[in-house]
């Protein structure tokens, strides 16, 4: 099978590490996957921020730039929502291929909950807010993060409470993203675990960046790096 | 008490109520408590999914035909011996209520907690008649004995803890009325049975009552009220005059409909599985209730928010609070810095709407929210609240100033992301200063809010697509 993949230009720029997290991953099931270079951005900040107007030729571009794919993989719940959701309204022109976030895509798709990982450390499994209302990934995650080798998954408190990012709410209103970030950190720490994995990275550079500020003692991680994690490279 | 003309933006607001940690204690236990309540409440229904499509459907129905119901409702009061009086904006429906107070040649008047009646400012405008309005519900009681704002829909004191309210009432009870008992404590029925006391003589004396309603059913023209505490039946049975000022979203067309909304209601609103009190009545008779009924049709901008296609679903909101009580933003801002009677995510889109987005508090509304979507997964009118946030958002950045630097950047960046040279250009310039780029407290904009708090990640060697080109081509 033939996908693409659609790292996101967060993940490309700041967090390279899960994509290509994503493409060992996907590789290593036997997925043939391809980066279509011409890729950018879905075009949500610019949506969400009230600019549906610069969001348009995003999504028309997503369209062009992923025609003719069986699939779309997205390491993001987030910018996965936004293109299944929101792209096909903002244009008759930005309907997609049909766009999986990565465990939709393990779990409906490939059928596979064991993807032979190794990851010998206590993690927390945060929930981020669009993928688990938007995109209603479920237990997807987790039933995931429970078949890793070595991998011991803890609760964490108020998991469901959103982490304060929300885009260009973390600056414009940074009080509140403070607080709430603060209140996400302090249940990470409370939980035990050692690192606290999310399918966003958007909301984990939030959440890590509050933790090294408070040099509190929990590492942030993208799901698809523990998904990727073997014996051979740890 | 105080009014919300003149609001800080929302974000200056909750600066201060971030910092004041008794507040935000008080907040969190209040709310999750309410919220865990509810959740059980709602998962006791089997057909609760249905019931919100029915509630929705009912509201959308009624509001796409409410010219029809209205017309239907004013004929079926009248005919049941009530008048009919129909208010552009606030400043026509205080008149019309002040008016109507004076007629009966009485200064004061008892109220049922009312949410139309707050956000028209009704009783510091009969206050300027010479009209005092008595607040009946124990928590409008302490905001109003305390000179202060609501800031919950459903509990507008939950910003106040017993210490605070036992001071309130051993301070302020004497000049409304019956002061508060010698050695009064701050056990929840000492406070309870000091209110009933002050509160009896008010019912007792009181000749005309200001209520709003839930609900009002076209069909008989018969207006439903929900409380817990008996005030409001006080209110609505006891003196000889009942003005309602109700919004005319709040019309159903029969009382079958009225079925949903009252399993929708008390299990979204107070958790129970029905309210205490639930009051109806239809026009007037004599000898049992007010023999004189006043219904104020209000609109105050119900008609434009109607007119707009994404943000009438707004219109369809039962007041319940289940979504204030699931907003993390609500947790931590309080219910003061929305600058409205109807704080909250529901007041995020509602404000704005009804009150236009010129003012810094309206401009700043539909940004206060990370769009999580807790507030509409608990909808029982299914209110999908993100949608209307950003729908706002567009409204706002086209109407308002102060976005030029935001609307340039938005511009540009959608330039270089459709321009694959340019991205590629921009993403090289980032990755090559990266040793440069500090990560800690920025002096000024985005960045500084970013970094008051934050740390910015440090850039990779090498982004995703350089890797891809050196691995896979």
């Amino acid at each position: 099978m033939r996908i693409a993949l659609f790292v996101t230009c967060v993940n490309d720029v700041a967090f390279p590490g899960t994509g290509i997290a994503a493409v060992r991953v996907l590789e290593r099931l036997g997925v043939e996957v391809d980066f279509p270079e011409a890729q950018t951005c879905c075009g949500q900040m610019q949506y969400n921020t009230g600019y549906p107007a610069e969001a348009r030729p995003l999504a028309e571009k997503f369209a062009r730039d992923f025609r003719g794919y069986e699939a779309i993989v997205v390491p993001s719940g987030s910018c996965g929502a936004f293109i299944r959701d929101i792209h096909p309204r903002l244009s008759a022109a930005a309907e997609p291929p049909p766009v999986y976030e990565l465990t939709e895509f393990l779990l409906d798709v490939l059928k596979t909950e064991d993807v032979g990982a190794y990851f010998p450390h206590r993690v927390a499994y945060h929930p981020t807010c669009h993928s688990s209302r938007l995109l209603k990934l479920g237990d997807r995650p987790t039933r995931l993060l429970s078949r890793v080798e070595g991998l011991e998954l803890v609760e964490l408190p108020g998991a469901e409470e959103c982490c304060g990012f929300g885009g260009t709410f973390s600056v414009k209103n940074p009080d509140v993203s403070a607080a709430m970030g603060a209140d996400k950190v302090a249940h990470a720490v409370a939980s035990g675990a050692e690192f606290l994995v999310a399918a966003d990275n958007s909301c984990l550079m939030h959440i890590g960046g509050t933790a090294r500020r408070a040099a509190a003692p929990i590492k942030t991680l993208h799901l698809a790096e523990v998904l990727a994690a073997t014996k051979e490279k740890a | 008490m105080k009014t919300d003309v003149g609001m800080p933006s929302f974000p200056a607001a909750a600066r201060v109520a971030t910092k004041d940690t008794q507040l935000r204690a008080n907040l969190t236990r209040a709310t999750h408590t309410i919220r865990d309540k509810r959740a059980k409440a709602v998962a006791e229904l089997e057909d609760w999914a249905e019931l919100r499509e029915a509630g929705k459907q009912i509201k959308d129905h009624t509001l796409r035909h409410l010219d029809r119901y209205l017309i239907q409702l004013e004929k079926a009061v009248t005919a049941a011996g009530g008048h009919v009086h129909w208010a552009g904006d606030a400043a026509e429906a205080n008149r019309i209520v002040a008016d109507l107070v004076k007629a009966t040649g009485e200064t004061e008047v008892v109220k049922v907690k009312s949410m139309a009646t707050q956000e028209i400012g009704l009783n510091e405008a009969l206050a300027a008649e010479g009209i005092t309005a008595y607040e009946t519900d124990l928590a409008e009681l302490i905001v109003q004995l305390g000179d202060d704002r609501p800031s919950h829909i459903l509990v507008p004191a939950i910003h106040r803890n017993r210490t605070e309210i036992r001071e309130i009432f051993r301070t302020k009870m004497a000049a409304w009325g019956r002061p508060a008992p010698e050695n009064l404590t701050d056990t929840p029925a000492d406070l309870a049975e000091a209110a009933r006391l002050h509160l009896r003589e008010k019912f007792l004396r009181a000749k005309v009552a200001v209520s709003g309603a839930n609900f009002m059913i076209a069909d008989t023209g018969t207006l439903v009220v929900l409380e817990s505490e008996g005030n409001g039946r006080m209110c609505l049975t006891l003196p000889e005059t009942l003005i309602s000022v109700v919004g005319i979203e709040k019309i159903i067309p029969t009382w079958q409909d009225l079925e949903v909304f009252l399993q929708l209601l008390p299990r979204s609103s107070t958790a129970e599985r029905m309210n205490p009190y639930t009051s109806m009545w239809t026009g007037a008779s004599d000898g049992d209730g007010p023999s004189e009924f006043h219904l104020v049709l209000l609109d105050n901008g119900r008609t434009d928010t109607l007119a707009d296609e994404v943000g009438r679903q707004a219109l369809r909101c039962i007041r319940c609070s289940a979504c204030l009580n699931v907003c993390p933003v609500y947790e931590r801002a309080g219910g003061h810095a929305y600058g409205s009677a109807y704080p909250g995510p529901i007041g995020a889109i509602l404000s704005p709407q009804l009150r236009g987005t010129a003012s810094e508090i309206d401009a700043s509304l539909p940004y206060a929210s990370t769009l999580c979507g807790a507030c509409y997964e608990v909808c029982p009118v299914a209110i999908d609240i993100p949608e209307v946030l950003v729908h706002l958002r567009e409204r706002v950045v086209e109407n308002e100033p102060g976005h030029k630097a935001e609307r340039a950047a938005m511009k540009a960046a959608t330039y270089a992301m459709t321009h694959p040279a340019a991205y590629r250009a921009a993403e090289a310039v980032a990755i090559k200063t990266r040793k440069l780029q500090p990560k800690k407290k920025l002096p000024i904009g985005p960045a500084k809010a970013w970094t008051d708090s934050r740390d910015l990640p440090e850039l990779p060697k090498q982004t995703f697509r350089q890797w891809w080109k050196e691995t896979h081509r």
